[in-house]
């Protein structure tokens, strides 16, 4: 099926299981333990075996020498894979590192080698036991250090140009009767999702099974087969339950390519789970940013020079941060300079995580904002209405889809009780606490991509759904069985989802907040194709029929659903692709996220006290589920605003603080009661569905608006994420 | 034996400084401390009863009560997310009390008696905890979930016999299950997707107390 006009009426809008907040189809399997995530397969046929990684103990180097006599020699112990052994590897698409040390060590705890043995306790007790002498050399880990040498980013496949230079910046900055020039930086995040990195790896003559966890199936496929040099069609990789990913598992890691050499050296199918203390410096992470805003307002507020300078270090060959997109769209302004800058660090490769650029691009554009506010002695809030726009800045004629952002604002302002705002900083006390509020606004893309799926209708009226895309806690489970209930005219109870397997059809996956709103119009073109086949089973011939109530209707006839497929089930799959909307329209989500705080007066401790978000994500395919990934994006702010940050050793080149001690992520003491709204829009230019994604909206400004309501608590301006105790502790309010 | 190897590397590593290039051994023994020889695998029986069940297993003395839980016995519903106590993933009950099954050997619990979060409920059969968390919505990729579960009916039952916590004004007053004290008490669960406010609801809709 083909989307190139925007949708008019469509089955979708009667919603009568659409837009509901059912409670996720899998939450019985999930609460009960009974979902099988990637290393819980145990019925695979063989005696699994279990692998252990060795990491590179060195930053950079290489590998002088490599025993693994020891080893090989301990009890257990069926194979033992280095790049001695392994054979040639190529690297993925999206992921540059390289899955396997040797003889060059390209980063700290790189793969150095893998241990098969019976079980994980030999395994483990193996791996100790290889000895390794590494050359170590200089390396580069200090993206402070490198940044004045850093050139502008080549041309990358995500995140537009690199430079976009829309009228005269400097000429207009200069002219500006009020300015802000400041430099902000976003260290370097972990996704750490709970669910390690794990594959269980099977050979069958030259066909590779994996059960792993991954977001992309058909970028997983596609990289491990360039990793492997095997054909694509060798490979089926299944992930029914994805224990979190967050963009860090969106295609292959070194867990998936080890197991699968270990498995093909063992001669039997090996499991393989990343240690913890590994995943830090072993996977992809959100690199470090510097960002250097420039504004130039009028006095009434209005933009007319937007600068947004950013650095960022990667892997040879890797890709910056982009934390420019946002800027791109969110305010007007005619005069506008927006430059990614690229510099070569031996650290862990920096990659994909979630709102990816607007994530760590936000947490610098709008504490500048909200600096500019205090600057023009505006409102945060009237600043942000000022400058909206209605057409894409860089292309004035190009029209915005939908632009629901000042009603956010509006709606957010009210909601929040915005107006009790302490009008200057470190004005208000409640006992012991500084309080303070703060805001900023919210915008992530809304990408769409082709998407397919299978139905079937069986039989007994029941409808199965087959895609590959990934149910990483988003709710896709969820959402593709409601589609297809919607389109069916079933209840949810006679719909099953089956997601997560590569042989299925294709849809782009988990990733880019493009997943819910790209599956659900896949499952509606082979819905719709699955209608067309039961109108003609059932001899209808009019083009009235409904589909409702497990029942098929037309011109006064109702016969049930399932008596199309009583001589058989009847199955149908298509997939939805698109013309030319996205360019047509600037297809973008909005929001604003508003907090309070309190900050101790003796003691610098910082509480969120409240939060609120409202969003604007075209049609809201189910509020629960919707509103559980706002509220994860808002406590992933709250980490990034407050404690989030792996710090680097520049002397060694590593992430020292590696495993969930040390980088700390908010926990349950953390976080208080979250509150959401969504503005109710529907975007005719997306879909039939008329939805977006809004997973990755969430957690875009957040942050920042923590870091604003702590400015306007204590007076004090942390530049430098995260906000901890040793930046401001001794600038705080004199104690009266 | 791995401490020691670290310390070793550690001081080597420092020892090298910021020279350009130097050899750095990562080897679980130095050139002075000869290899130990691996002792021979051994196993060591134990018995336990897990959800009701009595179990009798033959272990390697190092598999972690975790392990035995997940590889030995298949009870997959509990996790590992660190497999060192710091995620709280791993969470069972061992006679009644909560622990990080990740941070204890199988055979240190001879005679004792575990649930897991198996143990609680099968979706035919909800524990109310359980049926809570779904009506809430307070789990999303469900990877910490049934730690969370574990803690959170663990915790419920600390208040109510009045184990105490840091944050009651009163310590020696009983504890009351409010919003504050039930998340001070979970905190050793962490739940990355984010869902701790709708795990607060699904616990207040349990304790049967308005936070």
């Amino acid at each position: 099926m083909k989307f190139d006009t925007p949708a008019g009426t469509t089955p979708i809008d009667r919603q009568t299981v659409i837009g509901r907040p059912h409670p996720r189809v899998e939450g019985p399997l999930k609460t009960t333990g009974t979902a099988t995530y990637a290393a819980e397969h145990h019925d695979l046929g063989g005696d699994i075996a279990y692998g252990y990684i060795l990491g590179a103990a060195i930053g950079k180097g290489r590998i002088a020498a490599i025993d693994t006599s020891a080893a090989d020699a301990a009890p257990g112990v069926r194979a033992i894979v280095t790049y001695r052994t392994a054979g040639p590897l190529g690297v993925g698409q999206f992921y540059v590192q390289r899955m396997l040390a040797g003889p060059a060590v390209d980063h700290y705890h790189q793969a150095v080698a893998v241990v098969v043995a019976d079980t994980f306790e030999q395994a483990r007790a193996a791996s100790a036991l290889i000895r390794v002498d590494y050359a170590r050399t200089t390396g580069s880990f200090d993206l402070s250090a490198q940044k004045a040498d850093a050139p502008i980013a080549p041309k990358e496949p995500f995140g537009g140009p690199s430079q976009i230079v829309v009228g005269d910046f400097d000429r207009a900055f200069a002219a500006a009767p009020v300015t802000l020039d400041e430099t902000y930086t976003v260290p370097d995040q972990a996704h750490a999702m709970m669910e390690p990195h794990a594959t269980i790896a099977r050979w069958d003559g030259d066909l590779l099974t994996c059960w792993t966890s991954i977001q992309q199936m058909n970028w997983g496929v596609r990289d491990l087969a360039r990793i492997l040099g095997i054909p694509k069609a060798n490979i089926r990789l299944r992930s029914p339950y994805i224990g979190g990913g967050f963009g860090g598992k969106g295609t292959v890691q070194s867990d998936l390519v080890l197991a699968a050499l270990a498995a093909r050296a063992a001669g039997r199918p090996v499991k393989l789970v990343l240690q913890r203390t590994l995943m830090f410096n072993n996977t992809i992470h959100r690199p470090k940013t510097i960002q250097r805003v420039r504004l130039g307002a009028g006095r009434d507020g209005r933009l007319t020079a937007i600068g947004h300078d950013n650095w960022s270090g990667n892997l040879a060959g890797g890709r910056t941060e982009p934390s420019t997109i946002p800027t791109r769209l969110l305010y007007r302004g005619e005069n506008r300079l927006l430059r990614r800058y690229l510099t070569t660090l031996d650290l862990a490769e920096g990659n994909a995580m979630r709102a990816p650029g607007e994530a760590p691009g936000m947490m610098a554009l709008e504490m500048a904002m909200d600096e500019l506010a205090e600057r023009l002695g505006m409102d945060p809030v009237d600043l942000r209405i000022a400058n909206d726009t209605a057409v894409d800045p860089e292309k004035p004629g190009r029209p915005f889809s939908t632009r629901a952002f000042v009603e956010c604002l509006r709606t957010g302002a009210d909601r929040f009780g915005w107006s009790k705002r302490p009008g200057s900083p470190a004005s208000r006390r409640d006992g012991d606490w500084l309080i303070g509020f703060g805001m900023a606004s919210a915008i992530r893309g809304a990408p769409i991509a082709k998407a397919g799926a299978r139905v079937r209708l069986e039989r007994s009226g029941r409808v199965i759904v087959e895609t590959d895309k990934t149910d990483l806690g988003t709710g896709s489970y969820t959402i593709v069985a409601q589609t297809a209930a919607e389109m069916m005219g079933v209840p949810l109870d006679r719909v099953e989802a089956r997601l997560g397997d590569s042989s299925f059809p294709e849809t782009p996956g988990s990733g880019g907040q493009m997943g819910a709103a790209s599956v659900t119009a896949g499952v509606y073109a082979a819905c719709a194709k699955l209608r067309d086949i039961v109108v003609q089973r059932l001899g209808f011939e009019r083009d009235d029929v409904v589909f409702a109530d497990g029942e098929v209707r037309s011109a006064g006839r109702t016969v049930s659903l399932a008596s199309a497929a009583r001589l058989g089930e009847l199955v149908a799959e298509d997939s939805m692709e698109y013309g030319d909307l996205s360019q047509r329209f600037a297809q973008q989500t909005f929001g604003a996220h508003f907090a309070e705080v309190g900050v101790d007066r003796y003691t610098g401790v910082v509480r969120v006290r409240r939060l609120l978000a409202v969003c604007a994500a075209g049609r809201i395919l189910n509020p629960v589920t919707a509103r559980s990934q706002v509220i994860g994006g808002m406590t992933m702010g709250i980490g990034a605003a407050l404690m989030e940050e792996m710090a680097v050793d520049t002397r060694f080149g590593l992430f020292v603080n590696h495993d969930l001690a040390g980088y700390e992520v908010p926990v349950h003491a953390d976080v208080p009661h979250l509150d959401v709204a969504f503005i109710d829009e529907v975007d005719p230019t997306m879909s039939p569905l008329k939805a977006k994604g809004v997973g990755e909206l969430g957690l875009t400004g957040v942050a920042p608006a923590i870091a604003n309501a702590v400015y306007n608590a204590t007076g004090v301006r942390v530049r430098d994420y995260p906000i901890t105790l040793d930046k401001y502790l001794t600038r705080l309010p004199e104690l009266t | 034996m791995t401490a020691v190897s670290e310390v070793e590397l550690s001081r080597r590593g420092l020892l090298a400084g910021s020279a350009a290039t130097a050899i750095v051994v990562a080897a679980p023994a130095s050139d002075a401390a000869p290899l130990p020889q691996a002792p021979a695998p051994t196993s060591l029986p134990v018995s336990f009863e897990v959800n009701g069940k009595r179990r009798e297993l033959s272990l390697d003395p190092r598999t972690t009560l975790l392990d035995a839980l997940r590889e030995h016995l298949q009870l997959t519903g509990t996790k590992k997310g660190c497999d060192h106590g710091q995620c709280g993933a791993c969470t069972v009950m061992v006679d009644g009390v909560r622990i990080n099954s990740c941070l204890t050997l199988a055979v240190m619990h001879q005679g004792d008696k575990i649930t897991t979060i198996e143990g609680l409920g099968t979706p035919d059969k909800l524990h109310p905890m359980q049926a809570a968390f779904i009506k809430h919505d307070g789990y999303q990729c469900g990877y910490c979930t049934p730690g969370q579960i574990c803690s959170a009916v663990a915790v419920l039952d600390e208040i109510k016999r009045g184990v105490p916590s840091h944050v009651q004004d009163d310590l020696t007053a009983k504890p009351r299950a409010t919003n504050v004290e039930m998340r001070e008490r979970m905190s050793g669960n962490i739940c990355r997707c984010g869902a701790y406010s709708n795990i607060a609801d699904a616990m207040a809709d349990v304790a049967g107390e308005n936070a």
